[in-house]
């Protein structure tokens, strides 16, 4: 098994982190390259970036931005919102993203996943769910449909996606803790990496999610402190989950 | 001559690869052309999507041959992901593959709980952790390294392969490049 990953997730807008970071030591406060830089630095194991307006007319914005961030970040990244087509997930990916996250596009037409993974391979598919009430949401969370969330990541993970992008819409924003039993259920029903997220508001609770998860997202909790991340993963591992060993950064 | 080329197989991720050498200071091209792949001073063969359409892809644009002339010649090469598993004799991967045979050992499909491997992992017996994203893994005489059993690296004569993706793989990985550079 690989080490449990530490994931800070950036919303941005229009090519510019969009809310909840706190900026202390940051020159330019709304850029996500400098920021995934900071958080590179500070020990992410990866990144991910959510297009979180994801408008027709902001392909070319978010396909620069992807460029940028591959041309400064050495550690892996993946690219949601918007990704509605093949041809989308190709831009996304050959403008340096590792993996491209996909959500309603999904669920309106499950080939897609089946699609971008034999083009680019299963590692390169993020299915993320947004789940609540014990069904999948769509738009950001506020609509439910009457897809029932764990069959439908085990559907998603028969149709090639790599890995499961779980989000308790209960929970996130909420800071109490990660959703644990939903996250359980879900990675019991699939043999592809879960990633858990909605809720973190401790190195306690992030340590918990990493008890039944491959990885965990971290927003706010890491956003308000961007410095914080190095303590962060420092307690983490004193709480018993291994992280991986940082080496000093490249001179 | 002290050009590195990044070989092009009309898939993935090459911006990365080349972002790495950029930070070590060793600009490079990513061409097809087989004359700069046999006479460039190292050559990285990238990892990024199938192994059928690599191989086709290298076979109709030469750069097969020229791998093939390069090893021979002795010339370092460094292959990542999927781009070791190229340098194997044959892979399972869609429905079997024909590679460039420059390494002994075939290619087979992870059998583990969770699959793809996504994630940083200690390579022994190196000591540092690096990223891997797979779902094949190289079986080789070659092997010099491995995570939980699973052979991560190989070597024979200067073609040096990895699993892991050190253009990913933070500070380690960049020092790994470096490392692979100044044998050029």
């Amino acid at each position: 098994m690989p080490l449990p990953r530490l994931i800070p997730c950036l919303d941005v807008a229009g090519g510019r982190v969009v809310k909840g970071v706190s900026f202390v030591g940051l020159r330019d406060v709304g850029d996500p390259v400098e920021l995934a830089q900071y958080y590179s630095d500070g020990g992410a194991d990866e990144l991910v970036f959510l297009d979180i307006t994801a408008t027709p007319e902001d392909a070319s914005t978010i396909t620069s931005l992807v460029a940028q961030v591959a041309d400064v970040l050495a550690i892996p990244f993946t690219v949601g919102g918007g990704v509605r087509s093949v041809e989308d997930a190709k831009r996304i990916i050959e403008s340096g993203a590792d993996r491209v996250s996909i959500n309603s596009a999904a669920l309106a037409d499950p080939s897609l996943i089946t699609a971008i993974a034999s083009r680019f391979g299963s590692q390169a598919v993020v299915v993320a769910i947004d789940a609540g009430d014990g069904v999948v949401h769509t738009h950001g969370g506020r609509v439910a449909t009457t897809t029932e969330t764990v069959p439908w990541a085990r559907e998603a993970a028969e149709r090639g996606a790599g890995e499961i992008l779980l989000t308790s819409i209960q929970q996130d924003g909420r800071r109490s803790g990660y959703d644990l039993v939903l996250t359980a259920q879900v990675r019991d029903a699939v043999s592809i990496p879960v990633i858990a997220s909605g809720g973190a508001g401790s190195a306690r609770h992030v340590a918990e999610a990493l008890r039944v998860a491959d990885a965990a997202l971290v927003a706010s909790i890491v956003h308000e402190d961007p410095a914080g991340l190095a303590g962060l993963r420092k307690e983490i591992e004193e709480l018993g989950i291994p992280l991986r060993p940082l080496k000093e950064r490249y001179a | 001559m002290s050009e590195v080329v990044v070989v092009d197989y009309g898939a993935g991720n090459t911006r990365s690869v080349c972002a790495a050498l950029g930070h070590l200071g060793r600009p490079s091209i990513v061409t097809s052309e087989p004359a700069r792949i046999r006479d460039a001073a190292f050559v990285v063969l990238p990892g990024v999507g199938s192994a059928r359409s690599a191989m086709e892809h290298l076979t109709q644009t030469g750069a097969a041959a020229a791998l093939r002339e390069r090893f021979g010649n002795g010339a370092p090469i460094l292959g990542i992901c999927l781009g070791m598993q190229l340098a194997m004799v044959r892979s399972e991967e869609d429905g079997g593959v024909e590679g460039l045979a420059l390494l002994e050992g075939d290619v087979v499909r992870l059998h583990e709980a969770r699959v793809p491997r996504l994630g940083w992992s200690v390579v022994e017996p190196w000591g540092e952790a690096y990223y891997f994203a797979h779902s094949f893994a190289v079986r080789s005489p070659d092997a010099t390294a491995s995570v939980d059993g699973v052979t991560v690296a190989v070597r024979r004569d200067e073609f040096l392969g990895v699993q892991f993706h050190p253009e990913k793989s933070g500070p380690a990985g960049l020092d790994f490049l470096d490392q692979c550079l100044s044998l050029a």
